[in-house]
């Protein structure tokens, strides 16, 4: 009998890559594009993320937001002083990279079924390669949706690539705050779920945003009928070492750096009631 | 049944919902038509078939801020339902729009008529007010502005 073959064990040292591509996604987020400067981390599953260090700055947590080969794609929200410095990256700039870290979407284990993904601001681009996983693999899935909420239609991530996402799917789009072109969708993203078609009991569904709009996400979907074991959401703490060792990343039994970003709402949703967690 | 899992009229039993749907007669609008204006006599209510409308509000001295949209199977108007009977917000059509159109009066009269069918009606617009009372608590706290959540990092 042999022993199953060990998973592989994240870089625990900043790895360096290099700066290849950078796109101004909205006025505050820019998506880069990352490349090893000599080996690469292994490879990333959608949903995990990578602590990505600004040298002289520090590090945080990044969820890939596309996945293609030894190649790394972030998009990055300047909110920070170290968010700040990697939003500030130009190409050739060079950043350390740890990872990977944590669980990802795991789509694979729900072929067959309906598929909805709930993404609210910035919570698109983790999602973004699970889209893409999915519209790769026509057949394999039921009916697909993709529904996105922002503020306002100038902060909405990746609006000509999911104008090609409706080629295989449902998209729906809605902000909060539309200005005098935006002829869409105006409410919270949830509202969006009455447009949506899919088989409740044949679901799984996919959320990322900030957490009040996961909750109530997930509220809803279990209200009409999908199951809280398919209702899969990421989280997001204050992630440091990744590797479960530091605990700051602690919500209630789990170390989110390495039991999550990504758990069922089955998981999530007696911990997201805790006031003091 | 609620309306989150069936929509207005899939939540209403079948002898209200057929009574209502008696009461009520297909109408569509085109494009940029304004249904009803705010401050309005409420005197009639919509459920969408398709298409879709913007509810908007008006500020003096600036364009129309549009609040919410409602699509396929939303109840479009409840001010209908209370006094004073009179629209709090202006709907607009975003495109072409199909929808069953009732009188307020005459839906009014039925649910004073009949406790059990007034009991489901106001049921079921309890529900959309509700929800939409859910949302707006949700917007009011700026989701996605700057240092919110989304992703680890």
């Amino acid at each position: 009998m042999t022993e199953p073959a060990a998973a592989p064990r994240p870089a625990a040292a900043p790895v360096p890559y290099r700066v290849t591509e950078r796109e101004e996604a909205t006025p505050d987020t820019a998506t880069i594009v990352l490349e090893p400067v000599r080996r690469p981390l292994e490879p990333f599953a959608p949903g995990q993320f990578a602590m990505v260090y600004a040298f002289g700055v520090g590090d945080i947590p990044l969820s890939v937001s596309a996945v293609d080969g030894p190649r790394l794609t972030h998009t990055v929200r300047r909110v920070g002083a170290t968010s700040g410095a990697l939003h500030a990256l130009r190409t050739g700039d060079t950043v350390g990279v740890r990872g990977p870290f944590g669980t990802g979407w795991e789509l694979p284990a729900v072929a067959g079924l309906d598929l909805l993904v709930v993404a609210g601001g910035i919570g698109l681009a983790p999602l973004r390669p699970l889209v893409r996983e999915a519209l790769s693999a026509p057949g394999r899935y039921g009916r697909f949706n993709v529904l996105v909420g922002a503020r306002e239609p100038g902060e909405l991530l990746y609006r000509a690539e999911a104008r090609g996402w409706r080629a295989g799917g449902e998209v729906h789009i809605t902000v909060d705050r539309p200005d005098e072109h935006w002829q869409g969708e105006v409410g919270v993203v949830t509202t969006l779920l009455d447009r949506a078609v899919f088989e409740p009991r044949t679901t799984a569904a996919f959320i990322c945003g900030p957490e009040p709009m996961i909750r109530a996400t997930a509220a809803d979907l279990v209200h009409r009928g999908v199951a809280p074991d398919l209702i899969r959401v990421s989280l997001e703490r204050n992630m440091q070492c990744g590797s479960g060792h530091c605990g700051h990343c602690q919500l209630g039994p789990l170390l989110l750096c390495r039991d999550g970003p990504v758990v069922t709402w089955t998981q999530a949703r007696p911990l997201l009631l805790v006031r003091e967690l | 049944m609620t309306v989150i899992q069936h929509g207005f009229l899939g939540a209403l039993p079948p002898g209200p919902r057929d009574r209502l749907l008696a009461l009520g007669h297909e109408v569509s609008f085109p494009g940029g038509a304004r249904v009803f204006e705010e401050g309005g006599a409420a005197d009639r209510f919509w459920i969408i078939r398709s298409g879709l409308v913007a509810l908007d509000v008006h500020v003096p001295g600036r364009r129309a801020a549009v609040v919410e949209t409602l699509g396929g199977g939303e109840l479009l108007g409840w001010s209908w339902l209370f006094e004073p009977y009179q629209w709090h917000l202006g709907a607009q059509t975003r495109g072409p729009v199909l929808a069953c159109e009732f009188d307020a009066e005459r839906v009014r009269a039925a649910v004073r008529d009949d406790p059990a069918f007034g009991l489901a009606v106001t049921d079921c617009v309890a529900q959309v007010i509700a929800r939409r009372l859910k949302a707006t608590r949700t917007r009011l706290l700026d989701l996605y502005g700057p240092g919110a959540g989304g992703e680890p990092g």
